[in-house]
This record gives C-alpha cells, structure tokens and sequence, in this order.
C-alpha cells in the first residue's frame, strides 16, 4: 500500500562543500547523496566541485575522481564503465541512467547524483536490488523444453524467430526502468515491474521455449502484470533503448487472447 | 521468514478474474465512445427544448435502450476503474470497506438512474 508521509530520516539535509583545488581550469559542482546507516543522522548532499580538464567525459569519471582525489567514503557500484554490467545505475538530474555512459557534457549547471528511488538504500548510491532479483529469479529466465534437442545438436533458430528477441535480450537488468515506475514505488511487493516482465517476455518470445502456457498463467495476476498502467516512465528512461512497455503490453495482449 | 519468490508463488491465483477485468475496462470504454457522442450530439441537439420534448424522445424505444446501456456501462466502467486506484494505493481493511462501499455506491447509481429512466418512459 502507498505510504504518504515520510520516515522522519527521509529527510536530506545540506552537507559539506569540497572546492576545488586553487589552479582548476574548467570547474563544475557535483552534489552528491550521502547516507551512511551506521550513523544515526539524515541523508545529506555534499557538493564537490571538479576540475574538468583532468576529468573523463562521463558523470561515472567524475564519480572516480572525487572517490580517488576527493572523498574516499563516498560508496557506489561500478564495473564495466561500458553500458554493459549496469552496475552504475543511479538518478542522474532527475533521470535513471547508467552513470558511465552519461555525458557531463550533457548535463546543464550542476550534476546532481541521488540513489535508484524508492529503493533501500544501503550506502550512499548503493541501493537494495535483492528483491529485485527475487522477482527476476520468479519468472524462471531460463529455456524450459520438453522435448529433448535434436540428436546431439544445438536448438536452431531462425532468423525471424531470432529477430523477435531484438530489443529484449540486450537488457542489463539494471534497474532504472523499474525504479522509475510509480505502480512499482507503490506496490513492488506484488508488481513485479517493467525489468523483470520484459524479461518475463523474452522467454515467452523465444521459439525454443516450450513453457509459454505454463509463463502466461503465472503471469496473469492483478499485482504481478496487471499493476502496469501504461505510464511509459520505463521506456522514456531505459539506458540501452529498450521499450519494457512494448513488452509489457505484449504479454496483456498474449494473456487476454488465450482467454481467463 | 518466506522469501519474496515462495510468497510470489503460493498467492492465491486471481488470474481469470484479472484478464476479464482488462477486457471489460476495454470492452466498455470502445462501446462508452459512440454512446457518448451520441448523447453529446442528442443534448446538443435537444438545446432548449420543452419538458414534453424532452420526455417524447426519451419515449422512443431507441433512445431508451440506448440510455439504459449508457448508464449500466457507466457505472460498470467507473467500477472497474475505481478498483484499481483502490488497489494501487489502499490496503488492509480500508481496502475491503472502499471496494464494498464502491461496489454498492455503483450498483445503486446504476438502478436508479434506469429506474428513473424506466418511470419517465414507460
């Protein structure tokens, strides 16, 4: 159920401001989300400024930087710094991304870094993904056959059939769509959210999976599918370019064809 | 304690009752567009009338049958929909009382509005 009024140390406070260093060229504010749960105080923002001229280009270098130079506590996910592991998901000026393939240069004024929303925050940037998972590991991802492969060799597929899974399989499970959904925020006890029903989709279009009744019936529930309403956050704000509404909508279609 | 995926698993299935609800939310709204233009155009039409003009084409049966529909869709529209923001943002016992009261507040609206209908018409 919705929650309208706050925990009282949901709210951010002003923190520290680091300048830059004396002889910066080109400098630009970071202000960044700061919790640490060990101490008993609210969340704050503290702002680092940078020197631009011995930054990378993307909002994830900037991150580096300020962790190797500036502040080592500050805490956040990162690995591939190539859009591939979506380990750096966070809310970059207002919009769920993958920080290493954000431009700085594309960001007017300061940068203004802050957790996926509605999640728990673990550290600073750091959020709780393990419902996220659970939900994931629900859908079965995973081929399901009965009939064993043919004599020996691979399961083959056409290129049209092949062509059906473009636009679901390159998704990295990074969170931002499903963190940006209001149906999600209310109710991600039971919806199981954009990410995980794209990927719930994936399997349901791939032609070697023989488990599409058995996914469907699973699926068709008023929480678990149903709580999609259609608000598009999720396709306005996916990093790779993905259309989780697309998927969503096709699995309705799907459902409401096969009957109740 | 049960982990989110036992408990995903063992709730109670709803599945046939939540495909018939995205049907008829559907179905209603594409049969509520014609009868809305309709009505629209019929009122517009009717302007200033007099109350014996008025109640002379209500007495058509067309129009009868066809306000009769409107109003019993209407309300089975709104029902649907209500139902899901309660969903989205209600829960516990709150969440039974405003379906009940929804429900009822519903089924009432729509018998009187035929009711009455049916005592200017026939």
């Amino acid at each position: 159920m919705a929650q309208f009024n706050l925990p009282a140390n949901s709210v951010v406070k002003p923190g520290k401001t680091y300048p830059a260093a004396t002889g910066s060229g080109q400098t630009k504010k970071v202000v960044v989300y700061r919790y640490d749960p060990d101490s008993e105080e609210n969340p704050r923002t503290d702002t680092y400024e940078i020197d631009l001229d011995t930054c990378g280009p993307m909002v994830l270098d900037a991150l580096i930087k300020i962790k190797n130079e500036i502040d080592s506590t500050l805490t956040f996910r990162r690995s591939c710094r190539e859009g591939i592991c979506g380990s750096c998901s966070m809310n970059i000026n207002g919009s769920n991304t993958l920080a290493c393939i954000k431009a700085i240069e594309e960001i007017k004024g300061d940068i203004k870094v802050y957790p996926l929303p509605h999640m728990q925050v673990v550290k600073d940037l750091v959020v709780d993904l393990s419902r996220f998972y659970e939900q994931y590991a629900s859908v079965k991802p995973w081929i399901k056959t009965e009939a064993p492969p043919p004599s020996g060799r691979e399961r083959l597929q056409s290129k049209d059939d092949r062509e059906r899974l473009e636009g679901l399989e390159e998704c990295i499970l990074c969170a931002c769509c499903s963190t940006s959904c209001p149906s999600y925020w209310w109710n991600s006890d039971r919806y199981l959210g954009p990410a995980v029903l794209l990927q719930a989709y994936r399997w349901i279009a791939d032609s070697r999976d023989e488990a599409t009744a058995e996914r469907l019936e699973e699926l068709k529930d008023a929480f678990k599918l149903y709580r999609c309403h259609t608000i598009m956050n999720c396709t306005n704000t996916c990093p790779k370019g993905l259309n989780p509404a697309k998927a969503i909508a096709e699995i309705k279609k799907l459902t409401a064809v096969a009957g109740g | 304690m049960m982990s989110l995926r036992t408990l995903l698993s063992v709730l109670p299935g709803v599945g046939r009752e939540a495909v018939v609800h995205w049907w008829m939310q559907r179905l209603t709204a594409a049969f509520l567009v014609p009868l809305v233009v309709w009505l629209a155009f019929s009122l517009a039409m009717l302007g200033s009338a007099s109350y014996e003009a008025v109640v002379s084409w209500l007495k058509a049966p067309s129009v009868t049958s066809f306000l009769a529909i409107f109003i019993a869709l209407t309300f089975y529209h709104t029902k649907l929909g209500m139902q899901v923001i309660i969903e989205d943002y209600v829960g516990g016992w709150l969440k039974t009382a405003s379906m009940i009261l929804l429900n009822v507040t519903c089924i009432l609206s729509a018998v009187a509005g035929i009711l009455a209908l049916l005592k200017i018409t026939l």
